[in-house]
């Protein structure tokens, strides 16, 4: 499972990619505790736009990673959802800890 | 009611086949031709339910998974997801949203996702024999029967 990080002081930016599940967090989950630790932003934003299949694993990691990014007073955005993986996100209950959005493309379908 | 075919398949515990076993439940549901949304939901409970015997079923060793598909008439899909793991002491327990007796990076949502995904779920478990998650999803697929 790739993911590329952008970081800078203010944020770091994680874009995920393909299919996030059990077998497949873990990893995500060192890169980006490893970028959070180097750079200790302000905020922390995880991009969906090219992940392909999420199960609940990834709820736990984005669970996680707030739990890591919130003692150093920093905010969690999570952007780019498919419709089902921000159902699953609502269902988790992340809106209380997170800032989430579903795709652009797919608010435009919708409105059409 | 009466079977139209009927795919089974054996897989070891390992978290690598997660993708394997959803894609493949995926893959033979494909002759009812269903939605993108139809799919996407399928393989979202089965990855849970394997990721169940994966982590819970299997916790310190490489069990076997046994997964059976079988379509039914009127476009009714059973998925069965079987494990000879430690068994659930207490079911009900289990399937309530967000309990996990793991905690860390685990959401205890996997029963939930199950549920909200699929038509009707069961589950069967006895402590040291083993747990077995049924799942019935009707396909209405892309003609929308």
């Amino acid at each position: 499972m790739p993911v590329k990080i952008i970081s800078t002081k203010q944020r770091v930016t994680a874009f995920l990619e393909g299919e996030i599940d059990h077998h497949t967090a873990a990893a995500l989950r060192l890169e980006i505790d490893e970028a959070i630790g180097r750079n200790k932003p302000k905020t922390l934003k995880l991009d969906f736009a090219d992940v392909t299949f999420m199960d609940s694993s990834g709820i736990g990691l984005v669970m996680g990673r707030f739990r890591t990014i919130q003692p150093l007073g920093g905010k969690l955005i999570v952007s780019n959802l498919s419709p089902q993986v921000y159902r699953i996100m609502q269902l988790a209950g992340l809106e209380k800890i997170a800032k989430i959005s579903k795709r652009e493309d797919v608010n435009n379908a919708e409105n059409k | 009611m009466q079977k139209i075919n009927e795919m089974r398949m054996t897989l070891d515990s390992k978290s690598v086949n997660e993708s394997f076993a959803r894609s493949t439940v995926a893959a033979f549901m494909a002759q009812l031709d269903p939605t993108l949304d139809e799919i996407s939901d399928v393989k979202m409970a089965v990855s849970e339910a394997v990721t169940n015997c994966i982590v819970h079923a299997y916790p310190q060793s490489v069990g076997k998974i046994y997964i059976c598909v079988t379509i039914l008439e009127n476009r009714r899909v059973k998925i069965s997801i079987r494990d000879k793991g430690c068994g659930i002491v207490d079911v009900k327990q289990a399937m309530e949203p967000l309990f996990t007796t793991l905690g860390g990076e685990r959401a205890g949502l996997g029963f939930a996702v199950m549920e909200s995904f699929t038509d009707k779920i069961t589950v069967h478990s006895k402590p040291e024999k083993g747990t077995t998650v049924t799942m019935y999803k009707t396909v209405n697929g892309r003609a929308g029967i």
